[in-house]
């Protein structure tokens, strides 16, 4: 209730702010996931990509 | 009964939300990272990098030094956190995020502790754990030690402090190689022994704001005049160790002529800094010895960087 009454006093520059604040979060996650995957090829080799299951 | 609670309780939910809800744009939380200490960061890091031989894979390195880069942010926005007060009524710090009311101090705070643990856990995983040790100690020493403790108690605030300033090659050679070598302890010690000229010469020309902010910086403690003297003392040390990495050997020809003409230009200025003591003048020469100071090591560090990562490094000795 208090949320829904929170968006609704979002003014429009509060909720552009926010939606890049947004962006800025998904954009520095999915930079994180790349990070990991290209520093695990980098250290152990693409053949850590083939292993017996 | 449910009536009442949600009377009694809603009013109070809602300021917390307002107050809560942040102002900050996405500029302004980068801002807190004091990009161009960023700057300085990721540079004198990559030197440090730079003129330590290893065979470390080039995507280990660039990571290692995001994660250096990302670790020094995270201090300065914990820094600017501790010290939005203070940040309010100086002219140069005014206009930062916290005071300014576009980020809560809470909001500062969860960035920048959550970027100090991440960096370092990264760094960690990524290169080694010595390495990380030593970027979680340059965090807490500029953190804790700098801002928590020196920066209000005492006039040799900058002087300690600046170690914290100065660790970011040291990091970044254990990165790499997995230990510290003396060559990065060199370019250490040039940072450390260039922190006080440089930022007392700001200290002389924006003494008032200090004072204002209650912050006993030197030219406020000690007087402009000791302060003066003091800026050439340790510009008279640091001349002579800007050309340490030529005698040690990892300072080619380029970086010899660089030093030795960088060194006389910041004697030649500390010279006028403790001579000219006294209206316009005292204070054009104090703001040109801060400038020059950002030149000269800029100048001292770029040259390495040209030597070792271009293929530029011609021997001094044999």
């Amino acid at each position: 209730m208090a949320d829904r009454k929170s968006h609704q006093s979002l003014t429009p520059e509060e909720q552009k702010r926010r939606r890049s604040r947004s962006l800025a979060l998904a954009f520095t996650l999915g930079v994180l996931v790349l990070l990991f995957y290209v520093v695990t090829i980098a250290k152990l080799g693409p053949g850590v990509l083939q292993r017996p299951m | 009964m449910s009536t009442m609670s949600n009377s009694l309780v809603q009013p109070q939910v809602e300021s917390l939300a307002t107050a809560g809800l942040s102002q900050g744009d996405v500029s302004d939380f980068f801002a807190l990272l004091k990009p161009r200490v960023m700057f300085l960061v990721v540079f004198t890091a990559l030197v440090g990098m730079v003129v330590s031989p290893s065979n470390v894979h080039p995507i280990v390195a660039f990571v290692s030094l995001l994660m250096i880069a990302v670790g020094g942010g995270a201090s300065g926005c914990l820094n600017m956190w501790w010290d939005a007060d203070i940040d309010a009524v100086m002219t140069r710090t005014a206009k930062r995020p916290i005071p300014a009311g576009k980020i809560q101090p809470g909001e500062a705070l969860a960035f920048g502790v959550t970027l100090s643990v991440g960096s370092v856990i990264i760094l960690g995983l990524v290169s080694n754990w010595l390495a990380a040790g030593l970027l979680a100690f340059t965090i807490f020493f500029y953190v804790v030690v700098y801002s928590m403790w020196l920066k209000r108690s005492t006039p040799q605030n900058i002087v300690i402090g600046g170690a914290a300033g100065a660790l970011p090659p040291i990091v970044a050679q254990a990165a790499v190689t997995g230990h510290v070598a003396w060559d990065s302890v060199v370019l250490f010690a040039i940072i450390f022994m260039w922190t006080p000229p440089h930022f007392w010469a700001l200290a002389l020309v924006k003494s008032g704001d200090y004072q204002r902010a209650g912050i006993p910086m030197m030219p406020n403690v000690a007087g402009p005049d000791s302060t003066r003297f003091q800026i050439l003392v340790y510009t008279i040390l640091l001349a002579p160790l800007g050309m340490a990495p030529v005698v040690l050997g990892f300072g080619g020809l380029a970086y010899a002529i660089i030093s030795l003409v960088g060194g006389f230009g910041m004697l030649a200025l500390a010279l006028q800094v403790y001579r000219l003591r006294e209206g316009e003048p005292a204070m054009r020469v104090a703001q040109q010895l801060f400038g020059f100071s950002i030149l000269y090591l800029f100048l001292l560090f770029a040259t390495l960087l040209v030597e070792h990562g271009f293929g530029f490094f011609r021997p001094v000795f044999g």
